[in-house]
């Protein structure tokens, strides 16, 4: 029931619903399994049926109302909410407020969504599993042995496993495309400016973007209108007009659009086989609907995960530096006052070590290392340089094609626990995805099947900057023609 | 003691500075917290400039603009592309633990500045300016330590204040030498609307960099560099440096160590025990990790908008001054007088010159009248209840011999006091043109009742009319002292 926002707010001007008794619905929902997928690190059920009540009357009353009017959602707690605590699933931020609302959640509610509670993620958002989270791992609703991906892991099972229709999530380098491929729903990362990142915690502020997920392409585009646009608090938010997205989800006629896929690359042979064929399988419904499919190149794809995990580190080592409890956040209260650096940075440093999980410090670690004097030429400056070739490797390949096509994931949801270990396990799981971040454009991650295990397999649609309306015209056509997108979980005992 | 080793050698002082002046923006340069001195702490500030989580920073247009009409009067070029970099260090009063500032890419580049030579008032000295770079300040931390209990406070109103830090090249040679180059850069700075410069408020802060270079046996040699830092007025600039002249001669005469055996060191400034104090030992150099601040763009500075703002600047005032002694007719004294008052003063003076017609009694008075009551009633000129307009008549009346000085400070007291015309003024103050029949019935008396004051005269003590013209002037205010005198001279002599 909850799994359409677009029939949400049909039955609810039909009269068929209330708002009230969806947010019921939700939280009774969120109450029978959230204690096994934990998707959520803070649910507020009484202020979303008071908001759900308000709407209803204001229905009643003939009110106008914006255009997610009742429809509950999810938000990433990375994402400020100034009547909500905003963690980061960080133990450093366990007790923050923010006193401020961030823009997309300010949107969310002059939209008159209702949101329903904060989602778990990697701690900081670094992970692609959310078990970095200091609040625990989420369980994919799938198969709750098997992780739901991450970062927006939280964001991605909170619809999957039937709780709200849509939620929020943020992508720096996969991170809503990957967690949906694996949850089996529909995620979208925008384009680097296109959605404002005020009050998004910065995590790698070149490459973090705030987008929708939802299980289809027509809610990823209603969600993508109300938070899309110009914002003068974000310097890096573009100054465009924000298309009608819904407009373009009508048909699935794609004759005259042309459709780039990559030919072998040294990325290919980290394909799981079902992925593979759920590519292939997707090239051929595209082609079916009349798109005309091309092979492209982009030749310095190898380099994509290496420069992003030099750029996303030294990023990442200096925005987190505001969190040392002298502010705010998480403070020691075992100062050590006869350190020979002093108490004030013993304080700073014990701080740090217990407010940041293991995943963060490491990434500190590396991105310090990699902007420090005599390394950052070496590192940093050379991740920049590389950064502009994988540009210009983009710019080339749209100039012959209008949208590439390929995969999410190497695989499917893998177990809990199974790449903990290994970093660089975790960090291919953005193999596919990084690109997009580093190029700062537009791409989404369409449910495309199950693999033999029973777990959803998603395909990755990518297109030119600000070409969000072209991505969800393909992705409408491909989801008008297939049923993966319809597909559930079984219910969660 | 040292004043004979440096006498008696060939040292030379080197010194560059580098100055933090705050720009004089109305909010602050990432946000739109006001930037305003003397706020109760924590005020002044928001999620931007506080550096809460999720917050960004949004550049202040004013800043770009002061900071290249400051490059423009220093003499830098303005290069077409300038950027933001993050300097990441830890500190409480740094929220971000990092400040955005420039590095390689900095607003104002390569300038200079002439400064009169100390040594010789007729000469000038050409000092470098290596760069000036926009960026945001810190907050200020005051450590109390009271009955035992370290204590330290944080106010956070400074925090994000466009700050541009002027380094010049190493080119002065003596604390007089600094003060000069410091009083032009803050006459500049001023004059131009750029800064308030008012070190004791912090919007003016100077570091100097200095050591000497000591002629051994005809080769040079170079003492270790020491910043000296926490200088809170000129006076105290100078003193410092002079201080760390002669503490570095007598160190090196002691260790004999150089610029290659120890790296450079920051001092700190006691201004009440009158010395320099050792702040911190850099044996590392501080690792800052630079990097471009992802969340800023890079800027684009079109020449139109730099030749605009060149167009629109105000005069400099060395201009000023030299035109006031050329179109004006001033001595240069008088012209660095009024200068150095700023602008709107020059501006006050320039108009009661114009309307009066005398601008050497204009130049007289606006120094010391109306600048000594502007003292007293602490207000600014623009403020001053006297119109240029105003004051230009009345020097006008004065100047045709229409009213003598006296009189004239008895209008111009009324003025300050009254709304009222000149005119109405001295209509209200009783004050007349007397006649000179009656001027010469008047003195006649004058001299038939003191037959003894024209004994002297005729004896050569001239100076006897005075006690006359008091006299005159008590029987008829209005009488004008000096056609007093002059009558009375012609009388005797009759």
């Amino acid at each position: 029931m909850l799994d359409s926002a677009s029939e949400l707010i049909k039955l609810q001007e039909s009269g068929d619903i209330t708002a009230a008794q969806i947010v019921q619905k939700a939280i009774s929902n969120i109450e029978s399994s959230d204690e096994t997928i934990n998707a959520f690190t803070h649910v507020d059920a009484e202020r979303a049926l008071d908001i759900a009540k308000k709407i209803d009357t204001r229905r009643a009353a003939g009110q106008p109302l914006g255009p997610l009017a009742g429809v509950p959602i999810a938000v990433k707690d990375n994402l400020c909410s100034a009547d909500m605590p905003t963690t980061c699933s960080s133990r450093m931020l366990e007790n923050f407020r923010p006193p401020y609302d961030a823009t997309v959640v300010t949107k969310l509610r002059e939209a008159d969504a209702i949101i329903i509670g904060k989602t778990n993620l990697d701690e900081f958002a670094m992970g692609a599993s959310t078990e970095t989270s200091y609040f625990g791992t989420t369980r994919n609703p799938w198969d709750t042995t098997r992780t739901p991906g991450g970062s927006s892991g939280g964001s991605a099972a909170a619809v999957a496993a039937g709780y709200v229709p849509m939620s929020l999530g943020s992508d720096t380098g996969g991170s809503i495309r990957q967690p949906a491929a694996f949850c089996g729903i529909t995620g979208l990362k925008p384009t680097y400016g296109r959605v404002s990142r005020y009050g998004l915690i910065a995590f790698a502020s070149s490459l973090d973007q705030v987008g929708p997920m939802a299980w289809s392409a027509a809610d990823v585009a209603l969600l993508l209108q109300a938070t899309a646009g110009f914002e003068p608090r974000d310097s890096t938010s573009l100054n465009q007009s924000v298309p009608n997205y819904s407009e373009i989800l009508t048909t699935s006629d794609l004759r005259g659009i042309k459709i780039g896929v990559l030919g072998e690359s040294s990325l290919s042979g980290q394909l799981d086989p079902a992925i593979r064929k759920a590519v292939d399988d997707a090239s051929e419904v595209f082609r079916s609907c009349g798109a005309e499919m091309v092979e492209i190149n982009l030749p310095h794809s190898e380099y994509w995960v290496p420069t992003y995990y030099v750029i996303a580190p030294c990023e990442a080592s200096s925005n987190l530096s505001r969190y040392e409890g002298a502010h705010y956040g998480h403070r020691t209260d075992s100062i050590d006052r006869t350190s020979e650096h002093g108490p004030l940075v013993s304080a700073y440093c014990r701080s740090r070590d217990e407010g940041f999980g293991a995943e963060v410090k490491r990434r500190i670690m590396v991105g310090t290392y990699g902007l420090s004097e005599g390394y950052a030429d070496k590192f940093y400056n050379q991740a920049l340089k590389v950064r502009r070739l994988i540009k210009n490797d983009f710019d080339a390949a749209y100039s012959q094609c209008d949208l590439m096509l390929g995969p999410v994931t190497p695989t499917s949801a893998f177990l809990i626990g199974e790449k903990t270990d290994d970093p660089i396990q975790m960090y291919l799981c953005d193999l596919f995805t990084v690109g997009a971040n580093l190029a700062g454009l537009p791409a989404i991650s369409l449910p495309a099947g199950l693999d033999d295990n029973g777990l959803p397999v998603g395909i990755q649609l990518q297109a030119p900057a600000l070409e969000e309306s072209r991505l969800l015209f393909a992705a409408g056509a491909f989801q008008s023609t297939t049923h993966h997108h319809q597909q559930r979980p079984r219910p969660i005992a | 003691m040292n004043a004979n080793f440096i006498m008696s050698h060939d040292v030379t002082t080197i010194i560059g500075l580098e100055v933090h002046v705050q720009l004089k923006t109305k909010t602050k340069l990432f946000c739109g917290c006001s930037a305003e001195f003397g706020a109760s702490p924590n005020t002044q500030v928001c999620p931007v400039c506080l550096g809460l989580p999720g917050a960004l920073p949004v550049m202040n247009e004013q800043a770009i603009e002061l900071a290249i009409c400051a490059g423009l009067a220093i003499n830098c070029s303005i290069p077409e592309l300038t950027k933001w970099d993050r300097k990441q260090y830890f500190y409480p009063d740094l929220p971000k633990g990092y400040q955005i500032s420039q590095f390689d890419l900095p607003i104002c580049a390569d300038g200079y500045l002439e400064i009169t030579d100390p040594a010789n008032p007729d000469a000038t000295r050409h000092i470098g300016i290596i760069r000036a770079h926009l960026e945001e300040d810190a907050g200020k931390s005051m450590h109390d330590e009271v009955a035992g209990k370290s204590d330290t406070r944080i106010d956070l109103n400074r925090c994000g204040t466009p700050l541009l830090e002027i380094v010049s090249q190493p080119d002065l040679r003596s604390s007089a030498e600094v003060k000069e180059y410091l009083t032009q850069l803050k006459l500049i700075l001023t004059h131009l609307g750029i800064s308030d410069c008012e070190m004791q408020e912090g919007s003016l802060r100077v570091d100097a960099n200095v050591n000497l270079h000591i002629n051994v046996d005809g080769k040079k040699v170079a003492t270790p560099i020491v910043e000296v830092k926490n200088m809170n007025s000129f006076r105290a600039v100078e003193r410092a440096i002079e201080f760390e002249v002669e503490r570095q001669a007598i160190d090196w005469q002691a260790d004999g160590l150089t610029i290659n055996d120890k790296p450079k060191t920051t001092r700190g400034w006691d201004d009440s025990k009158e010395r320099t104090f050792i702040q911190r030992e850099k044996e590392e150099s501080a690792d800052y990790r630079y990097f471009p601040d992802p969340d800023l763009l890079p800027v684009r500075i079109p020449r139109e908008q730099v030749e605009e703002i060149r167009k629109s600047m105000r005069e400099l005032p060395n201009v000023t001054c030299d035109r006031l002694q050329s179109q004006h007719g001033l001595k240069q004294y008088d012209a660095n007088v009024i200068v150095n008052q700023g602008p709107q003063l020059v501006a006050y003076f320039e108009r009661v010159a114009d309307v009066s017609g005398d601008a050497k009694r204009s130049s007289s008075w606006v120094q010391q009248d109306v600048m000594r009551t502007l003292k007293e009633r602490d207000m600014v000129i623009d403020e001053f209840p006297v119109t240029s307009v105003q004051l230009g008549e009345l020097l006008k009346l004065v100047s045709d011999a229409k009213l003598d000085n006296a009189r004239a400070r008895d209008v111009f007291n009324y003025l300050l006091d009254k709304e009222s015309t000149v005119e109405e003024a001295i209509k209200s103050l009783g004050i007349e043109q007397v006649d000179s029949s009656e001027i010469d019935t008047l003195c006649q008396e004058l001299l038939d009742a003191n037959p003894n004051v024209v004994d002297d005269v005729r004896g050569g003590k001239v100076q006897a009319v005075g006690s006359l013209i008091g006299q005159a002037k008590k029987k008829n205010p209005n009488a004008n002292p000096q056609q007093v005198r002059e009558t009375l001279l012609r009388l005797i002599g009759e």
